[in-house]
């Protein structure tokens, strides 16, 4: 399916750069409107406590105070998933965690919101709590929700537990018993944040007659306007959301945490609100993705053949039910062809906030147990680790761990290209390890809607429904310019509000370039259809007699009229005399996106003396299907691997007895900073997706998968002792030496 | 409680405001003056993204206050840079495709020119350690390590 681009590949400026380097850039907070309010809103200091009363008459009562608000305003919402949402949103008649949401205030300065804040009266009868996954199950826990246990499950695990997912086939004590080696291991990983450096940020115009304005930083501008227009009780035709640039998400700007309490305060005062967390806020109470206590068993024959795999995955995920656990589960195993594998998860409730996705939500945790285990026995086996990998890996027609046979896909690629990398040879100095590991993604499709017109100077506007999160307009325009035959900087591509185009899904999954980009080429198609059909009727000819190549109308052959080819600027300036505009649109969900495989190669350095360790050299190695623009899918896989070295070595969420979170800054929650890295070499590997017709399959997330794993293995060289834990800070590293 | 009057100068043009005695040179900049090319992403001095510098000096104008820009010259990123030509830094970041949501960027970039002025001939590791106050969750950093030394490149006069 090798084919010719002339734009796909290429490195294009982005159209939006130059608003993003001037700081003209519009994100969340940087909208105001005349006669706003500016709101804040009150939290919990508790894990877990009865709210027994509210008084807000004092607040309200301070000058300059427009509307308060509390989970009282709210009326019951029927979906229960909604229903979680909102009161996460806002608190009724409990707090469930440290930093939830009790009440709101808009007033006409950021300073009496503040203070009116300090004159809300809240009782609080403070109740068992708990944060950990392992206590949490343990039946006779705390529970955070009463009958919301999962079906199918015993008196083995608490009411916390609220669902169970397993994956697999063949049989694994079978299996276990071919191997020549089994070694089974518990891993810990603790719960990690997004981190995106843009706090939420929404400013909210919602009047008595339920119509609406709201622009917010989001990932996906209709799923607010669904998820608001729900618990507002309004249209969703009357809620026109807009999304802002965005700031960045990864995961965790796929659902709602202010903009229902800005537009409540909006309807209550009359008045536009605008209401920004601050970073406090973000890590008391929105984000984290899941901690985990696995159970990871694995046997090996002699030869590096895996003969059984089964693993146990408990995940927290903070306090209202969620299903994300399914996700590690499919793909804790997905990167081998194994006959005898089963992977179970079980998500578990605990007095946290509530968990959201952080780019490839669930897998990065079971990859790692997985991972380290495969590692520890070609240690022990005394067998090369990527030999090991390739005898294992997935290919085409391999039967995935999690059920579907693979379709042609890239890991094998991935793996000969580590092998045959200068890094994997490099001579090691002391003290240092390096390690290997690979890491999967499903990649999602999903509900789309693209509108392209065709402009009669020969430029073309699209627009999406997509929050560009990472350069998606940049490809979009590309995949435009390719199909239609015309230059990239003819299409200028806008991510339009919520009444412009239909629904799309969020920008997640890594499926934007996919399945936007599938919507984009089949609107090009209806426009390209149409363009023909006008210069036929110029022609006097058959519509079916003109085809589209490079970028103009031409006949199809001698038989069909002897015409120079007409460009698609020549059709358009006349298009008023030929029947008016030229456009094209589609609308669907595409469901053919193809998985996603990775593999990073690290080389880790750890301090003997105060237990750190520093990262000598990165390189990553991943399957795109087709790199659109090869710069930006560079940056997606250097961007997830340092999120994953993060994750790894420094980042946690840190509670303690009282069930408060100790360390809700960016100074004791430690993202890695430019002076903690080397280059991360990103090699792009291209085998493409045979369900998409430039062979797209994704790219954003595969790359936060195998770090983990990959560095846990690396460490574990270095030092000469595995950890079983993350993340690797200095003080466990000292504890190990 | 009465409001501070002050005189600065901002990006080349003198400005009076007023301000409230506790009010942060960040918040001035983007609610009282409406330039938001300075983000607030932590609001303690963390991550970068409200950099501007004062009389030439790299600062997180959200531990600044307002009042203290009296007499000042202030510089943030819609300063930087000409409409019909972008600063080096600027083009560079664009050209290195060295940003994905932008969010740190502006921070980025008046750090890095504060760094080029000090130091017009930096290695790696000076801009990393430089712009170790600057987070950027979406890179990785390293395309903007390369942009920002192609732009130190072409300031001082180098083919690339």
């Amino acid at each position: 399916m090798k084919q010719d681009f002339k734009i796909l590949g290429t490195r294009p400026i982005r159209p939006d750069g130059l608003e993003k380097v001037t700081g003209k850039a519009m994100f969340g907070a940087d909208k105001s409107a005349t006669g706003m309010l500016h709101a804040r809103i009150l939290r919990s200091p508790h894990a877990h406590a009865e709210i027994v009363s509210i008084d807000t008459s004092k607040a309200e009562a301070l000058a300059g105070v427009k509307a308060v608000i509390t989970g009282a305003d709210f009326d019951e919402v029927e979906n229960r998933w909604t229903r979680y949402t909102m009161q996460n949103c806002m608190a009724q008649g409990r707090a469930l965690y440290d930093g939830h949401a009790v009440a709101a205030v808009a007033a006409t300065s950021k300073k009496i919101a503040a203070e009116a804040l300090k004159l809300i009266e809240v009782e609080y009868k403070t109740l068992p709590h708990v944060t950990d996954v392992d206590e949490a199950m343990r039946p006779g826990a705390p529970l955070v929700h009463e009958g919301v246990k999962g079906r199918k499950l015993g008196d083995d695990v608490s009411g916390n537990t609220v669902g169970y997912y397993s994956f697999g086939h063949g049989d694994i004590e079978a299996g276990f018993t071919k191997a020549d080696k089994v070694i089974e291991r518990n891993f810990k990983t603790a719960a990690t944040h997004q981190g995106y450096i843009e706090p939420q940020a929404c400013l909210a115009d919602l009047g008595a007659d339920g119509r609406g304005e709201l622009w917010c930083s989001t990932q996906g501008h209709y799923m607010v306007r669904e998820v608001c227009s729900e618990i507002l009780g309004i249209d969703a035709s009357q809620l026109r959301v807009t999304a802002s640039e965005i700031g960045g998400g990864f995961g965790g700007k796929t659902t709602v945490f202010i903009e229902p309490v800005a537009l409540k305060l909006s309807q209550k005062s009359g008045k536009p609100v605008k209401l920004v967390m601050s970073r406090e806020e973000v890590f008391r109470a929105t984000g984290p993705t899941m901690s985990a206590s696995m159970d990871v068993k694995i046997g090996m024959d002699k030869n590096g053949k895996i003969t059984a795999g089964h693993a146990k995955l408990r995940y927290q995920g903070g306090a209202f039910p969620y299903n994300m656990v399914m996700m590690g589960a499919m793909s804790a195993f997905a990167c081998y062809d194994l006959e005898n594998v089963q992977s179970e998860g079980w998500d578990v409730m605990t007095n946290r906030p509530k968990m959201i996705s952080y780019r490839a939500p669930g897998a990065p945790m079971a990859t790692y147990g997985v991972e380290s285990v495969i590692d520890e026995l070609c240690q022990k086996l005394g067998l090369d680790p990527i030999e090991v990998r390739l005898k294992n890996a997935a290919r085409e027609g391999s039967k995935s761990s999690y059920g579907p046979t693979y379709k042609a896909i890239g890991l094998v690629e991935a793996l000969e290209a580590a092998k045959a990398h200068p890094h994997y040879a490099a001579p090691l100095p002391a003290n240092t390890g390096r390690g290997v590991a690979c890491g999967f993604w499903f990649n999602f499709g999903g509900q789309v809607s693209v509108s392209m017109a065709i402009n009669t100077d020969g430029t073309v506007n699209l627009i999406e429904g997509n929050p560009d999160i990472g350069g998606s307009r940049a490809s979009i325009s590309m995949m435009a310019a390719e199909a239609l035959g015309i230059p990239f900087e003819r299409v200028r591509t806008i991510v339009g509000d919520t009444a412009s185009v239909g629904f799309s899904d969020v920008t997640d999954g890594s499926r934007v370039t996919f399945a936007v980009g599938i919507a984009t080429i089949n609107a090009a198609k209806a426009a390209i259809k149409e363009l023909c059909k006008r210069a036929a009727m110029i022609w006097e000819i058959d519509a079916e007699a003109v085809e589209w190549v490079d970028g103009a109308a031409q006949p199809t052959g001698h038989n069909a009229g002897n015409f120079p080819p007409m460009s698609l600027a020549e059709i358009a300036a006349t298009s008023g005399k030929t029947g008016g505009p030229i456009a094209g649109h589609h609308e669907g969900a595409p469901d053919k996106a193809g998985v996603s495989f990775g593999v990073h190669l690290v080389d880790v350095e750890v301090d003997p003396e105060t237990g750190f360790t520093s990262i000598k050299r990165y390189t990553a190695f991943q399957d795109v299907g087709k790199a659109i623009h090869p710069a930006y899918v560079e940056g997606q896989i250097q961007g997830g691997a340092v999120q994953g070295i993060g994750w790894a070595l420094s980042e946690e969420y840190i509670y303690g007895e009282d069930g408060r979170l100790q360390n809700p800054g960016f100074l004791d929650y430690r993202i890695p900073v430019a002076s903690d890295l080397p280059m991360i070499d990103a090699v792009i590997i291209e085998v493409p997706n045979p369900g998409h017709p430039y062979g797209v399959r994704g790219c954003g997330e595969t790359a936060i998968v195998p770090p983990l794993a990959a560095i846990s293995n690396g460490v574990a060289q270095a030092i000469g002792k595995r950890l079983f834990e993350l993340p690797m800070s200095p003080p466990k590293i000292l504890k190990a030496l | 409680m009465s409001k501070i009057h002050v005189n600065s100068t901002i990006n080349g043009d003198t400005v009076e405001f007023l301000c409230e005695a506790d009010e942060t040179l960040l918040d001035v900049l983007r609610d009282r003056l409406n330039l938001t090319g300075a983000k607030e992403g932590c609001g303690t001095g963390d991550c970068g993204a409200c950099s501007v510098t004062i009389n030439g000096r790299l600062v997180a104008s959200c531990l600044v206050l307002g009042a203290e820009a009296e007499g000042s010259e202030i510089e943030t990123v819609e300063g930087i840079g000409a409409p019909d030509a972008l600063h080096p830094l600027q083009r560079q970041l664009l050209e290195h495709a060295a940003l994905q949501c932008g969010i740190c960027t502006p921070g980025i970039i008046v750090a890095a020119k504060a760094l080029l002025v000090q130091n017009p001939d930096p290695s790696e590791e000076d801009v990393r350690y430089w712009l170790a106050g600057n987070l950027c969750r979406c890179t990785g950093y390293d395309k903007i390590i390369r942009a920002v030394l192609a732009a130190a490149a072409e300031m001082r006069g180098e083919n690339p």
